[in-house]
Parts: structure tokens; C-alpha cells; sequence
């Protein structure tokens, strides 16, 4: 039976990108909720005005407040609420980086069926993460 | 040392108690969700619910280290039950909190081969794809029927944890097929007397079904996923609980990046909710290791035990519209 005495080649790749994406979004996140609290960029949302959307489902505060959903936050970037979804998208999409990191290596192990299991992997990540799937809404 | 314990277990739950009777106080004479955040914008600075919710998350932080539980699973029925907010931005919120505690933590397993990601890949791939299922599901149902389930899942959590006890190394007597064709096995040491131990796992294709469950309710209630992994990989497939702990933490960072994604697109991803929540859980959870080390008290189990049981017998009643 084949055993692992250490961690193997994918894991220290995946892990790898992981610490470097996780650094990274954990200061982003909190420079930028820094720069939102100071005010030093205008919210597309007053804070003022906050407590009024958020007891309200998220398809009643986009219309009310005209966010766009989506990735439409990138063109809002320069606002001291959207800043903060540049951290949060760090975070929610380094798994996709580190899949896509570990193929190769799998590859070259010829292990075909985890190179595929990655592959598909990398497709349901991305696939939730590009905003085409919607929902039906209540 | 066991006073001291005590001591510290009675102040943390105490301060813990004291805030969300203050956020229950504060939303007492309202009766549904947007009367309280109409009263919440009327009387109450804007800074004050996220301080509140900062310190509840810090205090969540501790007490799910010492409980050992995920904060994920702590996070969403109380701040549902004792906050303003809509579960919308709570769920998100609860998915980036358990999210951001999991990537904390994996590298670092990885590295030293505690989470097997041959362990974790086939199982990602399903629960993923059914986290997206009922992410999609969730964000379609009215929130009572949701508030309903959310209560009924939360106190079956509870009696899963009374009923089972997690095996340290379950005995496998021989892998199955679709494991032994993955080649899914391995080797960690002991932490104290750093004997080797292999292990492998059985009953691949039923943990992997369970999976669709596990990936099914992370995305519809943003409880984070950590509950289910472990369960299934130790309990179902026989994995140890090391491996399944360091696992089922890895599997939580893919599970809980999918279905967070379908709600940030979505439009419910309010950082004056997110960011004061990680932040919280984090240095709690940093505080809770701390205090770990000193001692351990016993009855923080049970405490959060009776606090989920609580939570969630309260929001399956206001689901029901029993107690609102």
C-alpha cells in the first residue's frame, strides 16, 4: 500500500498559495475596512443609513440603495464600502488558485483521476465565483 | 487549576450572556425584521450594532475553541436570533467567518500532512457542487420556512453531538474499493509519544453521499461545514479524528468558497456585518488557543450545547411563528 510519511508535493504547493492568498487578504481586508471606518473614501452606502437596509432581504437593499450585483463591485472600487469586497474576494478565491496550482502536479504523477477531480474542482469554483448562476429570489 | 478553569468558563459565559441580553433587550418590542431595523435606524447609532456585534463575535471566537465546535456553527443562529439583520447578510457573513478561520489554519496542515488533500478532493467536489445547490435553494426560500429548518437543522446538530462520540483512531479493517482505487491512506505521528500511525478509511461511496447533505446545508444556512466533515470522515468513513479535524477544515475553505460566492454575488455581502464578524472571530479564536493552553474546562462543551439548543428551539418558534 502506497503511504505518505510527509505531506506530498501537491499538498506543499496548495498550501503555498494558500498562506501567501491568505496574507494577503487578511491585510486587504483590514487596510480597507480601515479606509471605510475613517471615511477617507466616500461609501456608495452612507454608514448613516445602514441600519435601514440591513434588516432587508439582499434583493430589497440592491434595489433600494442601486447596488449592483455581481461583479460590478470592481467598477465601485474606488468607494470606502466596496474596497472591502477586493479582501473578500482574495479570500473566497485563492482555493481556486491553489486547484489550479496542484493539476500539473498531478499530472506529471500521472494520477489522472485527482488531476480530473481538480479540474473539476477549478470549474465549480469559478462557476460560482463569475456570477452567472443566479437564484430564484424571494 | 480546576477553580481557575471554572472561573474563567463562569466570567466569559456571563459577559457572553450580558451582550446578547442587550441585543435581545434592544430588539424586544419589535416583531419582525424590518420593524427592527426601523427601530434599530431610529434609536441606535450606526456604530453601536457593529461594536456589539464585534464583541459577541470575539467572545464566539473563545468559546467555540473551548467547546470545541466551529464558530460557523455557533455564528448563524445566534446572530439570526439576536441581531437586526437579515439572514441573507448573516448567512454570508457566517460562511466568510467560518471561511476566513479554516485558511487560517490549513497551510499549516497541510504542511505537516495532517489535512490529506486525496482525502478531501473527491469529497469537495460533490459538497461544493451542492453547496452551490443550496446556496441557490436558501436565497429562494421565504425566510420563515427558512428561519424553520434553520432551527430544526441546528437542534439536530445538537443531538448528533449528544448521540455520537468521535473516535480518536476508528478501526478499518480493510479499505474499500473506490478508497484503496484513490489510494486514499496514510501515516501521522502521535503528538506526545510520536508513534506512527497508519490509517485508512472504508465506506467511501455512503461518506461521499453524505457529502451532497453536508454541501446542501452549508450553502443554505451559512453554517460552515466543519460539523458535517468531521462527522462523516470519522464517523462514516472511518478516518481519525485528527486527520478528519485537519480535513474537514481544508474541505471547509473549497465548500464554504462556493456557496460564498453565490451570495456575494448576490448582493448580500455588507462589510460593516463581515468585517467586524472575522475580525472578532479571529482574535477570539487566537484568544480561546491562549486560554487552551492553561486549562480546559469541561463544561464549555455543555455550555454550548445548551446555547445552540436555545438558538435553535428559538428559530425553529419564530419560524413557526410561535415566538417572535
Amino acid at each position: 500500500m502506497n503511504k505518505k510519511l510527509i505531506a506530498t508535493e501537491e499538498q506543499l504547493a496548495y498550501g503555498n498559495i494558500l498562506r501567501t492568498g491568505v496574507s494577503a487578504g487578511f491585510i486587504m481586508l483590514l487596510v480597507s475596512f480601515i479606509i471605510y471606518l475613517t471615511g477617507i473614501l466616500t461609501p456608495q452606502v452612507p454608514v448613516n443609513d445602514l441600519s435601514k437596509y440591513w434588516g432587508m432581504p439582499a434583493k430589497d437593499y440592491i434595489a433600494k440603495t442601486g447596488v449592483h450585483v455581481g461583479w460590478h463591485w470592481l467598477q465601485m472600487i474606488g468607494k470606502g464600502d466596496f474596497i472591502n469586497f477586493a479582501g473578500v474576494a482574495i479570500l473566497a478565491g485563492v482555493t481556486i488558485l491553489c486547484c489550479i496550482r496542484i493539476i500539473p502536479a498531478f499530472f506529471r504523477k500521472k494520477d489522472t483521476i485527482y488531476g480530473l477531480l481538480a479540474i473539476v474542482e477549478v470549474i465549480i469554483l469559478t462557476l460560482a465565483a463569475s456570477g452567472i448562476l443566479g437564484t430564484g429570489g424571494y | 487549576m480546576r477553580r481557575r478553569s471554572a472561573a474563567i468558563l463562569i466570567l466569559l459565559v456571563t459577559v457572553f450572556l450580558l451582550f446578547l441580553a442587550m441585543t435581545a433587550f434592544a430588539v424586544a418590542s419589535t416583531e419582525t425584521p424590518s420593524t427592527i431595523a426601523a427601530v434599530a435606524s431610529a434609536d441606535v447609532a450606526w456604530w453601536v450594532w457593529p461594536l456589539v456585534l464585534f464583541t459577541v463575535t470575539f467572545l464566539m471566537g473563545i468559546l467555540a475553541i473551548l467547546g470545541r465546535v466551529g464558530v460557523g456553527l455557533l455564528f448563524v443562529p445566534i446572530i439570526a436570533c439576536f441581531f437586526p439583520f437579515h439572514l441573507d447578510f448573516v448567512r454570508c457573513a457566517g460562511l466568510l467567518v467560518a471561511l476566513a478561520g479554516a485558511l487560517a489554519a490549513v497551510p499549516g496542515m497541510l504542511k505537516i500532512g495532517m489535512a490529506d488533500l486525496r482525502l478531501a478532493l473527491p469529497a469537495a467536489v460533490i459538497a461544493s457542487a451542492c453547496a452551490i445547490v443550496g446556496t441557490m435553494i436558501g436565497l429562494a426560500l421565504p425566510p420563515d420556512v427558512l428561519q424553520t429548518a434553520l432551527g430544526a437543522t441546528v437542534l439536530a446538530i445538537v443531538g448528533i453531538m449528544l448521540m455520537t462520540k468521535k473516535k480518536g483512531h476508528p478501526k478499518v479493517i480493510r479499505p474499500d474499493a473506490l478508497s484503496f482505487a484513490l489510494r486514499i491512506n496514510g501515516i501521522y505521528y502521535k503528538t506526545f509519544t510520536g508513534q506512527e500511525m497508519s490509517w485508512q478509511i472504508h465506506r467511501t461511496p455512503q461518506g461521499l453521499a453524505a457529502f451532497i447533505l453536508v454541501g446542501i446545508m452549508t450553502g443554505m444556512f451559512g453554517l460552515g461545514s466543519g460539523w458535517g466533515n468531521v462527522s462523516v470522515f470519522n464517523l462514516i468513513m472511518g478516518a481519525p479524528l485528527k486527520i478528519s479535524v485537519a480535513t474537514g477544515k481544508l474541505l471547509l475553505t473549497i465548500t464554504d468558497s462556493s456557496a460564498a460566492w453565490i451570495y456575494i454575488n448576490n448582493g448580500a455581502l455588507m462589510p460593516m456585518i463581515v468585517v467586524p464578524s472575522i475580525i472578532g472571530t479571529i482574535l477570539g479564536s487566537i484568544a480561546g488557543v491562549k486560554i487552551m493552553t492553561k486549562t480546559q474546562p469541561a463544561a464549555a462543551r455543555y455550555i454550548v450545547i445548551l446555547i445552540l439548543l436555545f438558538v435553535g428551539m428559538k428559530s425553529l418558534l419564530n419560524g413557526l411563528s410561535i415566538w417572535n
